[in-house]
């Protein structure tokens, strides 16, 4: 579904992306996990050509997206449906406007079918009294399910999530996490989750790859990645308080 | 290496980066252009009315004030030399030509690039720093028709719009001072005033707003989607697009006014 092959990236005198190549099968929910800085988000970044390579290839259902002219990349992101890692709302519109959005400016839907559209997905996500607010009125976690709601309104192939749950109460976080795998079951969508919460990772993650400064140190499904000989990957684990000894599938909430 | 090579060298990449600025603005206003005549389609139907509203109505006020104070600091400053040659019933024409002309599409300009041309390259820095721009892209909704367009036809339109109320609160305030301080009636200051202002003057200032609106729109808007840095870099996009704006507008004015009275 989505390839990435020898793929390397510098930004100013930084190598953010040095010769990374993995995978993500359709039907996957693919966890990147990293710290700060790992390069998370360029790769996101990358999928959706907000951002090329220097040197390597993106592949996206077959298909090369490196040198595509604008009508075929708009095709292509079609397939996407991405939740930014600040929401990215439009501030001036309110919330029912902003995940209209995209049903207004790429379908012919009456305006009584998008609201009913619209009004669903908020119900399904919690946000049935928050329609009319307005994103700077709504708190964080709010946005993010807003945000949410938009990605997947076309109902895409493929939804990136860019740390859906940094900044968010545990609660909250666990919620997005059953958001995530929910949204996934019912649609059937193959997602790429970015985080520095290994709980959440742990969750939802059908395989979860580790970057470090720009490089893959690990690649595994989730009870492998675990046990990971990695010294990155177990100082990364330790520092959540996750042991090698731990049940991974303890993670997993029904 | 020795400091006039390196000097160079920068100065050169300057340059370089001056031009690729130049031609992303003008692609950009280009393809804008090419989005006017979906102004009043559906989709960007209630934008483009939005931002003619709040372009016509945010700085109404303000012009009000320099127009009618630059039409009576005009008219009493000529006024007054006019007047030691007794010649001061010809201040209607000093002060309507000189406003007609130069000082009311160049004032409104000033003042809509300081208020609604910052305003502009603040909002859309900011949509760029906090990913709302990509998050467009990444939609398929081009941000040059989504968002460059509107503010495009709002200013194209609400300039020379303006610019004639600015003309006629100069030429007022003008009057006032004529009649009050130096003993013009107004019937006296509206003939000579009419007398010696041509309907080319009206025209070539108009289409000069019609011209300044489409920079401010276009150094606003590209500035805006050049910001990085966060807020810092808001900050300085607004800056910017104001003083680069004001240069330009110089310029350019200066080239209009050379190709119609020479
Ligand atoms: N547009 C850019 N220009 C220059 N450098 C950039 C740019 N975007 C990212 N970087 C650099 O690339 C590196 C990786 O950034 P990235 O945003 O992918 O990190 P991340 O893994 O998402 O981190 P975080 O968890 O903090 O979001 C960082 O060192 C960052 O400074
Ligand atoms: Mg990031």
């Amino acid at each position: 579904m989505i390839k990435f092959d020898h793929v390397t990236k510098r930004l100013g005198r930084k190598t953010v992306l040095d010769d990374v190549n993995f995978e993500v099968g359709e039907g996957e929910t693919f966890v990147i996990v990293g710290l700060s800085g790992a390069g998370k988000s360029v790769t996101l970044k990358h999928m959706i050509r907000l951002m090329s390579p220097d040197s390597g290839t993106i592949t996206i259902d077959g298909e090369a997206i490196t040198d595509l002219g604008r009508r075929d990349l708009s095709r292509v992101r079609e397939k996407f449906g991405v939740l930014f890692q600040s929401a990215a709302l439009l501030q001036w519109m309110n919330v029912r406007d902003n995940v209209a959005l995209p049903l207004r400016e790429h379908t012919k839907a009456a305006e009584e079918e998008i609201i009913e559209r619209v009004t669903a997905k908020l119900a399904l996500l919690g946000l049935d009294d928050a329609w009319d607010k307005f994103p700077s009125d709504i708190s964080g976690g709010m946005r993010k399910r807003v945000g949410l709601a938009r990605a997947v309104i076309m109902e895409p192939k493929i939804v990136l999530y860019d740390e859906p749950t940094s900044g968010l109460d545990p609660v909250t976080s666990r919620r997005i996490d059953d958001l995530i795998v929910n949204t996934r079951e019912q649609l059937g969508i193959t997602s790429v989750v970015v985080t520095h919460d290994l709980h959440s990772a742990l969750a939802v993650g059908s395989r979860i790859m580790m970057l470090h400064q720009g490089r893959i140190v690990e690649n595994a499904p989730p009870e492998d990645f675990i046990r990971s000989k990695n010294e990155t990957v177990q100082s990364f684990l330790e520092s959540q308080y996750i042991t090698k000894k731990g049940k991974w599938e303890e993670f997993r909430h029904e | 290496m020795t400091y006039p090579v390196r000097s160079a060298q920068r100065t050169g990449a300057r340059v370089l980066q001056l031009l690729h600025d130049t031609g992303h603005a003008m692609f950009m206003l280009l393809e804008a252009t090419w989005f006017v005549q979906f102004a009043f389609g559906k989709r960007s139907r209630h934008e483009t009315v939005t931002q003619l509203f709040v372009t016509g109505v945010k700085s109404l006020a303000v012009i009000t004030v320099v127009a009618l104070f630059t039409g009576m600091i005009l008219a009493l400053q000529t006024g007054l030399e006019l007047q030691r040659w007794g010649q001061e019933e010809f201040i209607g024409s000093a002060v309507a030509v000189s406003i007609i002309r130069e000082m009311g599409p160049f004032m409104t300009a000033l003042i809509i690039a300081a208020s609604v041309g910052s305003a502009i390259a603040a909002q859309l820095g900011t949509m760029t720093v906090s990913e709302e721009i990509a998050a467009l892209e990444v939609m398929s909704i081009n941000p040059n028709r989504f968002l460059v367009m509107p503010r495009l036809v709002a200013l194209a339109v609400m300039m020379p719009i303006l610019t004639v109320y600015t003309n006629i609160l100069g030429i007022m305030g003008g009057a006032v001072v004529g009649a009050t301080q130096l003993g013009v009636s107004f019937s006296a200051y509206m003939d000579n005033a009419t007398q010696f202002a041509t309907n080319k003057d009206l025209f070539v200032g108009l289409f000069k707003a019609f011209v300044f609106g489409i920079i401010i729109t276009t150094v606003s808007c590209h500035q805006g989607f050049m910001t990085t840095e966060g807020a810092v870099g808001v900050g300085k996009a607004t800056r910017r697009s104001v003083v680069i704006s004001f240069l330009i507008i110089l310029i350019v004015g200066y080239m209009i006014t050379r190709l119609f009275y020479i």
